[in-house]
């Protein structure tokens, strides 16, 4: 495949679905930015004049939308130090040889494969529920008074949720990378005089910067839209509490039928999260060459 | 000081005994060769005396204490690994001071140890490199220098050199060697190669199946192998074995002639036909078929001889220096 002609033949056979997938992509984009400009709320019949930045202006100058940044962040924030730092933990746990690995994996990995709706839905009504939940219930008997979880941290208890969601994806990432770490290293770091925190600090830390870029560069993109668990537990309450960038765009086109303004929105968290993601790469992209 | 003492120490993984219960004794500033084929728990010895795998029953003692149940960095070993095993993220500078910062060595001090260490090894050019950006060579020189800069009471080595080309390996070879006269600090070398093990060692120990066939100097093995195992094992191209009448004639079940104790001429008490011969320019090594004898043999002869496949030629062994074996494999003395 270096041949002049067969990289020509390659592109020429690559380009459709080249095109297909800009045109899949710009489409909806276009679109987007152009609603933005609008007067265009779907309760109003009638002409969708062109409005200038007025959608931006209101959208950002809203109160809830300094909130919504705020817990975007919290959000994605806590999730990831959660997720990282517990499954570093579970992978080093997990390495070690022992009985029944092969089922003990699975098990792990398997909230990974639960629909958000379902685990947020099951949190809700068999953790959290103060009456009903497992920790209300644990709290009465122990004497203490429950937690109202979502009345009291709402934002935390997402967190919760979605950290449990997560956490298994970052554990398997970093099991496999554990794996892959040379054990004569370890056993020459032992020799060389080094006790268990620092072969943890010097030596697999380092061998696993690369997977663990991978995990939190992931996961933030993913975590930045998090919808359903909010959707489902909190509808963003009380208050603007839970209300992240995307329940916020969704709040505003969906339950405002304000078409102009949720594509505003939308446009700042297009913008948003290209910040997120190239402050990201360069923050910790290094690990990712050599 | 750097002397260990093996007091019947064995190792099993699970049912499977890989080292039945051995003694031996390592004296100070020896450099030791233990050789034996792949898989006979030359490396599992190694790393029993580093602390890296616990022993199933016995006891280590290093320099007169009992160190069977220390951790390995507190047994002031250092150890040379196969893979090398550098630390990929770190500079040759700093793989070098590693052992010294967890030791909490002052600053000073560490860098002088590692100037030290990389001139002696010749790796002051390539200080701030990482180990990927160096070849097999140079790679294997960082891991002597972070072994070099502890000062330690004994070197273990699985065998360093398995991963370099040929040339290398002799240099290297005789760069260790170097090292052990000028340190004169106690080593522990492991390989299978057998050349290895008879041009560096001061005493080898050669081993089969974890047991311990024969301990001595390389010309004690060379000259009077305890057995057939070892007769065999020691020597390049491998001594000739012969059974039936010819060895009845020396009383014995088996007799050994080592290919260069034969003379190749026009007379002699044995002939064959020439096979294949093995010209090395210094020396000729002939097979020969059709002996009469029960086995073929193999001879050194100089490097000029001129036989052609299929010749008939005469040998005569040199009488003095047969070797003879019991029905056991045992040298007869
Ligand atoms: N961790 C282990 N678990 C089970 N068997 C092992 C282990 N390490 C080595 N062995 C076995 O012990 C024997 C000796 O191995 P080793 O000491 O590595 O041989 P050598 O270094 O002489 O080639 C081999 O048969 C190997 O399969
Ligand atoms: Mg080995």
């Amino acid at each position: 495949m270096a041949t002049k002609a067969s990289r020509s033949a390659a592109r020429l056979m690559i380009s459709p679905a080249v095109l297909l997938l800009l045109g899949w992509m710009l489409v909806p984009l276009c679109l987007t930015l152009y609603f933005s400009f609008l007067r265009y709320n779907l309760l109003q019949i009638g002409p969708t004049p062109f409005a200038g930045w007025e959608n931006y202006y209101w959208f950002v100058t809203d109160p809830s939308f300094t909130a919504a940044i705020k817990n975007t962040l919290v959000l994605v924030g806590g999730v990831l130090a959660i997720t990282t730092i517990g499954g570093l933990f579970a992978a080093i746990l997990l390495d070690r040889p022992m009985f029944g690995t092969g089922i003990i994996r699975i098990m792990v990995i398997a909230p990974f494969f639960v629909m958000p709706t379902v685990s947020a839905l099951v949190w809700k009504n068999m953790f959290m529920n103060p009456v009903n939940g497992i920790f209300g219930r644990i709290a009465t008997s122990l004497g203490f008074e429950p937690i109202d979880f979502f009345g009291q941290i709402p934002l935390a208890s997402i967190i919760i949720i979605v950290s449990w969601t997560w956490l298994p994806f970052a554990t398997l990432i970093l099991l496999t990378a554990l794996q892959s770490l040379d054990q004569e290293q370890l056993e020459a770091a032992e020799m060389d005089g080094a006790g268990w925190w620092n072969r943890f600090w010097f030596i697999m830390l380092p061998h696993l910067a690369r997977a663990i870029t991978v995990v939190i560069l992931i996961q933030t993109i993913f975590l930045l839209s998090i919808f359903a668990e909010i959707l489902v537990t909190t509808n963003g309450g009380p208050g603007t509490a839970t209300t992240n960038l995307t329940y916020l765009i969704y709040v505003s086109s969906l339950l405002q039928f304000d078409v102009g303004m949720g594509s505003a929105g939308g446009v700042i968290a297009i913008i948003l999260a290209n910040i997120v993601a190239i402050f990201l790469m360069r923050m910790i992209g290094k690990n990712l060459d050599a | 000081m750097g002397q260990i003492q093996l007091k019947q120490v064995s190792k099993s993984f699970g049912d499977v005994e890989v080292i039945p219960p051995l003694d031996l004794q390592i004296e100070d500033g020896e450099f030791v060769v233990f050789v034996g084929p792949s898989g006979c728990g030359k490396s599992t010895l190694l790393r029993l005396i580093a602390g890296l795998e616990d022993v199933t029953a016995g006891s280590i003692e290093i320099d007169g204490n009992d160190a069977t149940a220390t951790p390995p960095a507190k047994r002031g070993l250092a150890m040379v690994f196969q893979s090398y095993a550098l630390y990929p993220h770190m500079s040759v500078r700093k793989n070098i001071a590693f052992p010294l910062k967890m030791a909490k060595m002052d600053q000073a001090e560490v860098d002088k140890r590692v100037a030290n260490a990389a001139s002696v090894l010749n790796l002051t050019d390539y200080i701030d490199r990482r180990p990927g950006q160096l070849s097999g060579g140079q790679r294997q020189r960082v891991a002597i220098g972070r072994a070099i800069v502890r000062e330690p009471a004994a070197f273990l080595f699985d065998e360093p050199l398995s991963n370099l080309d040929a040339a290398l390996r002799i240099g290297m070879r005789l760069e260790i060697s170097e090292l052990h006269k000028r340190l004169d600090t106690t080593m522990i070398y492991v390989t299978h190669d057998q050349v290895e093990a008879m041009t560096m060692a001061d005493k080898i120990v050669v081993l089969q199946a974890g047991v311990i066939e024969q301990v001595g100097s390389p010309l004690e093995l060379y000259q009077a192998p305890r057995n057939k195992f070892v007769a065999g094992f020691i020597g390049s191209p491998k001594m000739n074995f012969i059974e039936g009448n010819e060895a009845q004639k020396h009383s014995a079940h088996t007799i050994g002639i080592r290919p260069e104790h034969i003379e190749v001429g026009d007379s002699g008490p044995w002939k064959g036909v020439v096979g294949v011969a093995e010209h090395l320019g210094s020396d000729t090594f002939i097979h020969i078929h059709d002996t009469g004898l029960t086995d073929p043999l193999t001879v050194r002869a100089s490097g000029e001889v001129a036989f052609s496949y299929g010749d008939t030629i005469h040998l005569r062994p040199r009488d003095d220096r047969f070797h003879r074996f019991d029905e056991r494999g045992m040298r007869i003395a």
